[in-house]
């Protein structure tokens, strides 16, 4: 079936040198347009490999892959990508910031002003239109880059750990305000973390990827009613997928208790031979 | 321990003070000693000697600035046209950069005299040497510049698919663009040397050939009036390309 926006069939990525490092070693994933999908998985597992192959920055080694329906051969059109450091250009404002998609596309940027001004409300920026990156917060300038994503009307966003910089308190507003966009423009997104809250709250499927050499071990459906509050963390329902990704994480020896329980163990001891 | 910091007019007074009171002190120590003028004059007969011939004075200084402005635009339009090559093509660069170190290593005040040789005595030679001494600080800074763009911001260019010229306009230059003006900080400097070094070599004008001429007849007010000016524009200049640097990259925080 080639409705899938992102079809990903047993792709690899070696990349060449001495002992050729695996970082896919068979990632098979069918995204359907407009789902959110979370790519959940420990540091350097090559979660973001997988997204670079996707926007085309990076050639797989073998297995297939397509974006609607065409093989990806270079970045394809109508993709908007927001990096893990907002990438915003300091000598612009953030208005010329966001525009600039349309400027490389050769396009002419007066019939996007009213578009630009429709975004920063939507990102809770309209009074910075005219300010430099510089006069923003963190938290803001990744609410302008995810603007400059979304400008040209992307069929598909790839995210890569955009909130990884962030503190927490600001990754919560982000996530909130990052499902609200998204409920008003419905593309499809690829959202890469290794924060496992963060990728239950905002995906409607979690794919979880196992320490390198990248597999996908499990895809989680979330089945919780949207728009979702922070508060649907505290719920039953969002704990056991949680609980369950943490089950798996744990199988994978990427947690271990044991180290926490080891600790204790000495301490008491000390208090009963003072005792 | 914290560094207390001043405001930037305090900040001024206070350099401004420490210089007075330099010139001061020599004062004191030349009138105390006794040291005749021409060993050391005091700062008071260096500025009785500018003030007399004060015209005179200003023509050697602007003739001296122009041959170091021509030398420093000129090794800034070479210098970055040079990276930009260098950084464009792999090719160009292995066959050109050996060659560019190579020239660099060679002191430029020993090839100061062909110079003269190939170009006479007028105001080109000095514009050529202060171009040669100051146009590796450029082109070592613009390739770092150039080859300075975050990773992120290589990507967003690829996957906007803009083109090459867009890209390099738009982002590449404009990255480049606080390393390029470090590197001009450097080459002002550089070529106000290169002026006064064109005009030790050969010259019946400049502030390089009044102290060469006042130090054949032992004239040494003469002299310091000379280095005084050179001091003076040396400050000047640098203050200028600074002002410069603060206006074109706002974003960017020099140490």
């Amino acid at each position: 079936m080639s409705a899938a926006a992102i079809a990903a069939d047993q792709v690899r990525k070696v990349y060449p040198g001495g002992q050729g490092l695996t970082a896919l070693d068979g990632v098979s994933l069918d995204i359907r347009p407009g789902e959110f999908v979370s790519i959940l998985g420990p540091s350097g597992c090559g979660k973001s490999t997988f997204l670079r192959c996707i926007a085309g920055l990076e050639d797989i080694s073998g297995g297939t892959l397509g974006v609607d329906g065409r093989p990806v051969d270079g970045p394809p059109d109508h993709l908007g990508m927001v990096f893990q450091r907002d990438a915003l250009l300091e000598w612009r404002t953030i208005e010329q910031n966001i525009l600039l998609p349309i400027e490389f596309a050769g396009k002419s940027t007066a019939p996007y002003r009213a578009a630009v001004g429709q975004l920063l409300r939507l990102a809770g920026l309209s009074e910075f239109a005219g300010r430099y990156p510089r006069e923003l917060s963190g938290g803001m300038r990744q609410r302008a880059a995810i603007c400059r994503a979304l400008i040209d009307q992307p069929g598909l966003l790839l995210m890569d750990e955009p909130f990884g910089a962030l503190d927490a308190l600001t990754r919560d507003q982000m996530n909130v305000e990052l499902q609200r966009i998204w409920m008003e423009t419905h593309n499809t997104v690829v959202f890469v973390t290794h924060g496992i809250a963060e990728a239950v709250f905002l995906a409607d499927r979690v794919a979880v990827f196992s320490p390198r050499p990248g597999r996908i071990v499990e895809v989680l459906d979330i089945d919780l009613p949207r728009p979702r509050r922070l508060a649907v963390r505290e719920t039953q329902a969002f704990g056991a997928y949680t609980g369950r990704i943490r089950a798996l994480f744990r199988d994978m020896g990427l947690i271990d208790e044991g180290a926490a329980d080891a600790a204790a163990a000495p301490a008491t001891h000390e208090r009963s031979a003072v005792a | 321990m914290m560094k207390t910091r001043f405001p930037k007019a305090r900040q001024f007074a206070l350099g401004l003070a420490s210089i007075v009171g330099f010139l001061l002190l020599w004062e004191l120590l030349v009138r105390a000693l006794g040291v005749r003028p021409v060993s050391l004059p005091a700062p008071s007969v260096v500025l009785a000697e500018l003030g007399g011939e004060w015209r005179w004075y200003l023509e050697q200084t602007f003739y001296t600035l122009w041959t170091t402005l021509g030398g420093f635009a000129l090794s800034i339009v070479i210098g970055v046209l040079l990276a930009m090559l260098l950084v464009g093509s792999r090719a160009f660069e292995h066959a050109v950069y050996p060659l560019i170190v190579a020239l660099n290593s060679v002191p430029k005040v020993a090839v100061a005299p062909l110079f003269v040789i190939w170009m006479g005595t007028g105001a080109a030679p000095k514009v050529a040497i202060a171009f040669l001494i100051a146009v590796f600080a450029i082109i070592v800074d613009a390739v770092h510049g150039l080859r300075s763009v975050p990773q992120d911001v290589m990507d967003l260019g690829r996957v906007l698919k803009g083109k090459p010229l867009d890209f390099f306009l738009k982002v590449r230059l404009p990255c480049a663009l606080p390393s390029i003006l470090a590197g001009t900080k450097v080459a002002i400097s550089l070529s106000l040397v290169g002026a006064i070094v064109g005009e030790f070599v050969a010259s019946q004008r400049g502030l390089g050939y009044v102290i060469l001429s006042a130090q054949g007849t032992f004239d040494t007010p003469r002299v310091f009036a000379a280095v005084f000016m050179l001091a003076l524009m040396g400050i000047m200049l640098f203050s200028a390309v600074a002002w410069c640097e603060r206006r074109l990259v706002p974003w960017h925080r020099p140490q």
